[in-house]
């Protein structure tokens, strides 16, 4: 945990972040004014179901919304620069240099046609003055630190010979190459094998920790993120419903849609006798975020929910119990009680 | 490797055969040659006598056994006409062909490559839509129709550039050709352009298609997240991943110029083997026919070889068996 470090400024300060996709089906909020704020070396969680927007909140950060999305208002500072007024360029030496990005699909994500040496070095070719050689020898060596065997020999390989699960290891490996302070995790884990998950999230948080990198690590998985992030931020179509500490959110989750989250993840449970509880599952479905229904988001879905949910939007407030840095927020007219 | 080679080997004389007999039975049913060559007051005496001189008084069965005999003997026959072996007519023809192909198709590539790749990346900007537009164009212009433009305008109107004919030559690599000197290149760009244009046009639009494709793919996304430049996103990550149809249809229409580049080569009087192939239709000279025609059938077994060297060149993941 950065607990020391979350007294000083912030990495990145997202501010009311609104990316818009202008379709033939209407108009997708997919980011509709989000706030958060990321501490350096700080591991962020952003969850939601699928279709929630975090990827898009990824994007936004990474300057790649392709039209029709648009990043139409909001500030998205990383260190002291609003990335959101960057030209092209200035963007360009960003991305893979201060902000990498690993994508979900390590199948997809490596170009079959060049070598994995190749894909690891042109980030540093990209970025950095360093000789062929130089990097060749930086390549091997993050090779070696994902855990890669034989990295001088795997290094003449393409991605078709390697393992989903090295190919991430892969991906990682270039991500972290130029030492960004910032990493987007964009569902990691989710095209892998599950013995394999775990060792690549454990993985992941090595090389952060390490190297004192920030991390999104966006996913729908809330398992995975409470064991790995210092906060957490729940997104609902496009809006964040909570936000807070891990431990927090984990024990005590205020919003309806976090609890039902937690709900949905299986637990261990010790007691091996007897018919096992029924896991719990959100009723509905996300809805078309084209056509959001008034006030909350969530409320059609909602077992709390009163009129006043089904006219007015609740508003993302803090609540008195959070005493750190990192207030515990949400966005609810009927919060849960504390207690569990 | 080596057994791919062994099989395509093996592949081209089979081809080879075939094409040597469909010809041949072709040919044998296409009129009598010996009419073209005998004076129109010639006597019967003197029609048999060219017939036993040209070997065609024999069975078709027995013509096709010495035909093939020879041919295992490196003989390919000798031009009616010309009374020179067909091999080597077609030889001295050929470097005429080759330049002016060899010229369109770096002119086409030069052109198709950037195009193709820029409107692949940004379909919908007007300026793509433009250029796939003038690619149709490209594509319904009659070649013939093309040159004979191109003579009048160029040529007589503007007398820019020589209309016909190949220029002066000059030796090189024991080849006949015109490019070495300034007036000899002359002669080649029009014809060169008028085979150029509409493989030019195929050869964008594969390009384009594919690019919108490759485009849509992770690797180009995360390439853009490595903070690569427009030129490596495009050049390194899209087109070598868009090559493959490319490679395909390049070598078939680089087969297809250097067969069949007939009509522009007769259009500009340009000394190729296109030229020849026509006039020895006309004077019904057999042994260049057939001989030609299996030249071409050799030369694309050959261009689907290199292509198919090409394939596992580009991606790894294709193994040459």
């Amino acid at each position: 945990m950065s607990n020391s470090e979350q007294v000083s400024s912030p990495l990145l300060r997202v501010q009311e972040l609104r990316t818009w996709f202008h379709t033939f089906g209407g108009l997708v909020k997919a980011v509709d004014g989000v706030s958060f704020d990321l501490a350096p070396g700080e591991i962020m969680g952003l969850v939601g179901e699928s279709g929630g927007g975090k990827s898009m909140i990824g994007f936004s950060i990474m300057g790649l919304i392709d039209p029709p999305g648009r990043i139409e208002g909001g500030r998205i500072e990383f260190d002291g620069r609003n990335l959101v007024s960057l030209s092209e360029d200035e963007m360009r030496g960003i991305r893979g240099k201060e902000i990498a990005m690993i994508f979900q699909d390590p199948m997809t994500a490596l170009n079959p046609l060049y070598t994995i040496g190749n894909q690891i070095e042109e980030t540093l070719a990209l970025h950095t003055a360093l000789s062929a050689r130089e990097r060749r020898a930086k390549a091997i060596e993050m090779l070696h630190r994902v855990g890669i065997p034989q990295p001088e020999q795997r290094l003449n390989h393409y991605p078709h010979q390697f393992s989903g699960g090295m190919r991430q290891r892969v991906v990682i490996a270039i991500a972290m190459i130029a030492k960004p302070r910032l990493l987007i995790a964009d569902e990691p884990t989710t095209a892998l094998d599950v013995t394999i998950q775990a060792q690549l999230l454990r993985l992941m948080r090595q090389q952060v920790v390490e190297s004192g990198t920030s991390m999104i690590l966006i996913t729908h998985d809330l398992a995975a993120v409470s064991q790995m992030a210092d906060t957490i931020v729940v997104l609902y179509c496009g809006r964040i419903v909570e936000k807070g500490p891990a431990e927090a959110i984990i024990a005590r989750p205020r919003h309806p849609y976090t609890r039902g989250l937690i709900d949905s993840i299986p637990h261990e449970t010790a007691e091996t006798d007897g018919p096992k509880p029924r896991l719990s599952q959100i009723p509905g479905n996300v809805p078309d975020i084209r056509r959001l229904p008034p006030g909350c988001a969530f409320a059609p879905r909602c077992r709390f929910a009163t009129e006043i949910c089904r006219t007015t939007d609740p508003v993302l407030a803090e609540q008195p119990a959070g005493r750190s840095s990192h207030p515990h927020a949400v966005a609810c007219h009927h919060p849960l009680a504390v207690s569990p | 490797m080596f057994g791919y080679t062994i099989k395509r080997l093996i592949q081209m004389v089979v081809v080879l055969w075939a094409v040597s007999v469909l010809v041949f039975v072709m040919m044998s049913f296409t009129g009598d040659p010996t009419f073209m060559m005998v004076p129109l007051d010639a006597t019967d005496e003197q029609i048999a006598q060219a017939r036993r001189i040209l070997g065609l008084d024999e069975s078709h069965l027995v013509q096709y056994w010495r035909f093939l005999s020879n041919i295992v003997q490196g003989d390919f026959g000798r031009s009616f006409v010309f009374r020179q072996p067909a091999m080597t007519l077609i030889l001295e023809r050929l470097p005429a062909t080759l330049e002016i192909v060899f010229l369109a198709m770096v002119m086409a590539l030069l052109v198709a490559i950037p195009l193709g790749v820029y409107a692949g990346a940004n379909p919908k900007k007007p300026a793509s839509r433009a250029v796939m537009a003038g690619s149709l164009v490209g594509i319904s212009l009659p070649g013939f129709w093309l040159g004979m433009v191109l003579i009048f305008v160029v040529a007589v109107k503007l007398q820019w550039l020589p209309s016909s004919g190949r220029g002066p030559t000059t030796e090189w690599l024991g080849m006949r050709v015109s490019f070495t000197s300034w007036e000899g290149f002359r002669h080649l760009i029009l014809p060169a352009i008028t085979l150029s244009v509409g493989t030019l046009a195929i050869l964008m639009r594969i390009i384009r298609a594919e690019m919108v494709e490759v485009m849509k793919q992770d690797y180009i996304k995360f390439a853009r997240a490595k903070g690569a430049t427009a030129k490596v996103i495009l050049f390194k990550h899209g087109l070598k991943n868009a090559l493959i149809p490319l490679v395909t249809v390049f070598g078939l229409m680089l087969g297809d110029l250097i067969a069949f580049a007939t009509l522009t080569e007769t259009i500009f009087a340009w000394p190729g083997i296109g030229k020849l192939l026509v006039d020895s239709i006309y004077r019904g000279d057999r042994p260049v026919i057939v001989v030609y025609l299996m030249f071409v059938a050799l030369m694309f077994v050959v261009v689907n070889f290199i292509v198919d060297v090409c394939y596992a060149l580009i991606d790894p993941r294709i193994k040459i068996k």
